[in-house]
């Protein structure tokens, strides 16, 4: 198994027939993703790349079976295209978009609430580069060819930086077993926790790497609840160590502001509650090999 | 983005919460003049810009008379006012506020945040006015008075309410306070608005309630459907290198160090800053060219970053997903071809066509110090920079 997509998943694309839409589109089909519709607005009952496209989600749905969407789609539209998708009952949504305003994203999130748990949409994003399952499928706009296929699972807000740990790990020949981006906003679809859980469950994933950034209360909040609920090891890293108080690094939500907020404070947050922090951005790799050589140790 | 005092309060007013009179001024002249068009005995001169902690740096004067506020003008315009908020550079004064300064009974907080763990717009008041709110936060929590407002529906009057009794206020001013409270939150929702903050909020001697001072922070994803708040960005109030690079979409932070730094994506520009201080070095800024990084951004960039004196070395990291490493290198020879480039310069090219990539610059005859992990990059820029400063 591997976490929230494998090559049996149906996904339709919301904005396929944009510039951005087609070009990722045709990357995914590429790399083996089950891409069964496309979704744009007065282009329904067309075809693009082969795939038919439809004007709404819940046709596109009724059609094809679909359970998840990746959405490219401009700022100003995309908070309404993930509510789209989640009223049409998908299962999961990617949101790549970035810049979405963050009200429109508290009202999203105050949306999604209004399913049950257990039917709730989740959302990967916004302002991410996606989900992949190596040798499965690829929901984002990742470059393939850099992850191997194996047993770690990487969740990193930094699309670039979860790149940079997939090939750290490759060099090594550690594979991944889902790599999740789960964006740079302040208001994210589903947070580090979210995805921990999963790869608790999954019997392909034998332990994890969590990037977090300076900035929020996810990585800290992550962090207790591994102590409680994991039983798997978890390598973790906090990026900004060298980031000014009050700056805006980029990312909406790379900001230092409160306390607690910059990485040397939630790295050691995080080796507190028994994580294994990697020393430097240059040690993802070697960190994670020797947390998987402690295990096979112990085996 | 940030706004100056007296454009917050212009929003504020036009969404029905109660301001003093003031105007603004450019010119010691037109002060004295705001000052006789308002009328009174007693002015406030608030020198504008992007910080707090203005009073105590003495950028806020209260004048009693013409003279006064001329002078109070003059000793800030044109100046750079340095508060323990804005750095030891300080921020240009270029207006100054002047205001009505009519006395008052009691200062009050009131601010409006969106709080990024409960992903709700949080109201916070306090009856301790004209206080950092952070000192209360951590030295008394319980003056503090909160309420998470449900998406959903908005701030009810109800919240408004229960708000104004706990800070203590008598029906009149409960009933004016409410409107305030509600119209602030409309304004902070219908701007667009991460921050908003009133502090002081007044109560006046004959109970009306009114915002003394106010700050707002937008929520720049959202300027494309708030132009009346784009319009009121003030770029003399940011650092020249910082606003140049917002103007061609680059996200660009100047620091202290010696070592240039550009990169794609803003957890990989962190992380190679970090990188680099774990090697012994000082990175110079944070720069994330983005997404899709044409040789122009590229070439714009090495600009940025050489632009700054202090800098020794350059260090190009880029992960290339849907960036490819040829574009890159050629923004990096077209870079060179415009500027002249006499730092050394280390490049770490990754991910998508890097081997395309990599030929160019080979081929390109340029004195490129080629590296392919981040350790490996970060240790030869450390190692190269210390190089040029022996030089030197």
């Amino acid at each position: 198994m591997s976490i929230l997509i494998d090559e049996t998943t149906p996904i339709l694309i919301q904005g396929m027939t944009g510039d951005k839409g087609t070009f990722h589109a045709r990357e995914m089909i590429a790399y083996g993703s089950r891409v069964v519709a496309g979704v744009t607005p007065g282009k329904g009952g067309t075809t693009h790349l082969d795939v038919p496209v439809f004007d709404t989600v819940k046709d596109a749905v009724a059609a094809t079976g679909a359970t998840t969407s990746i959405t490219f789609v401009a700022p100003p539209f995309a908070a309404d295209a993930i509510m789209e998708a989640a009223d049409a009952g998908l299962k999961l949504v990617c949101s790549i978009t970035d810049g979405i305003p963050a009200q429109d994203m508290m009202r999203v999130k105050r949306y999604l609430r209004r399913y049950p748990k257990d039917k709730r949409t989740m959302v990967v994003g916004p302002n991410c580069a996606g989900i992949i399952s190596p040798g499965k499928a690829m929901l984002g706009i990742m470059p393939g060819h850099i992850y191997l296929k194996g047993n770690v699972g990487v969740i990193s807000r930094s699309g670039t930086l979860g790149y940079e740990a997939a090939s750290q790990m490759k060099a090594l020949g550690i594979g991944v077993s889902t790599s999740v981006g789960i964006g740079g906003d302040p208001i994210n679809g589903s947070s580090f926790l979210d995805h921990l859980a999963l790869f608790e469950q999954d019997d392909e994933t034998d332990a994890v790497l969590m990037i977090g950034e300076i900035g929020g209360p996810q990585e800290a909040e992550a962090a207790a609840w591994i102590k409680d609920n994991m039983t798997k090891p978890v390598v973790g890293f906090v990026a900004g160590l060298t980031a000014p108080k009050g700056r805006r690094m980029g990312h909406a939500g790379a900001i230092i502001s409160a306390a607690g907020d910059s990485a040397a404070e939630k790295a050691e947050i995080m080796r507190s509650y028994g994580l294994t922090v990697a020393p430097s951005p240059g040690d993802f790799g070697t960190t994670v090999a020797e947390v998987l050589g402690r295990l096979k140790s112990a085996a | 983005m940030d706004v100056h005092e007296y454009q917050a309060k212009e929003l504020l007013a036009s969404f029905g919460v109660a301001v003093p009179k003031g105007a603004v001024a450019f010119s010691p002249d037109q002060a004295v003049y705001a000052a006789t068009e308002l009328g009174g005995g007693a002015w406030a001169v608030k020198a504008q810009i992007h910080a707090g902690a203005r009073g105590k740096a003495g950028g806020v004067r209260l004048c009693r008379t013409y003279n006064e506020v001329r002078d109070a003008a003059k000793s800030m315009l044109g100046k750079r006012l340095v508060t323990v908020q804005t750095g030891p550079e300080g921020k240009p004064v270029q207006r100054v506020y002047v205001e009505a300064a009519d006395p008052f009974e009691r200062e009050l907080y009131l601010g409006y945040v969106l709080d990024r763990k409960a992903e709700r717009v949080r109201v916070i008041a306090s009856t301790r006015g004209g206080m950092e709110i952070e000192e209360i936060a951590r030295t008394d929590p319980d003056a503090l008075i909160q309420v998470v407002v449900e998406p959903a529906v908005g701030l009810q009057p109800f919240e408004a309410r229960e708000l104004a009794f706990k800070l203590g206020l008598n029906i009149r001013q409960a009933s004016a306070a409410v409107k305030v409270i509600l119209n602030a939150y409309r304004a902070f929702r219908d701007t667009d608005c991460v921050m908003l903050e009133i502090n002081p909020l007044v109560v006046s001697r004959d109970d009306r309630v009114l915002a003394l001072d106010a700050k707002m922070s937008f929520d720049d994803n959202a300027l494309f459907r708030r132009p009346n708040v784009a319009d009121m960005h003030d770029p003399s109030q940011s650092d020249p290198r910082e606003a140049q690079a917002a103007e061609h979409n680059l996200s660009y932070i100047g620091l202290d160090g010696e070592i240039g730094c550009i990169v794609n994506g803003a957890g990989l520009a962190m992380a190679t800053m970090d990188m680099i201080k774990h090697a012994g070095g000082e990175p110079a800024n944070f720069l994330d060219v983005g997404g899709g990084a044409s040789p122009d951004r590229v070439a714009t960039a090495f600009r940025l970053v050489l632009s700054d004196p202090k800098v020794k070395a350059i260090l190009v990291n880029i992960f290339a997903g849907i960036n490819r490493c040829d574009w890159v290198a050629q923004g990096v020879i077209q870079a060179a071809r415009e500027v002249k480039i006499d730092a050394p310069l280390i490049v770490r090219l990754a991910g998508t066509n890097v081997e395309a990539g990599k030929k160019i610059l080979e081929e390109s005859g340029l004195d490129i110090i080629a590296a392919d992990t981040l350790s490996e990059a970060a240790a030869k820029a450390v190692a190269a920079c210390a190089d040029a400063k022996r030089a030197a």
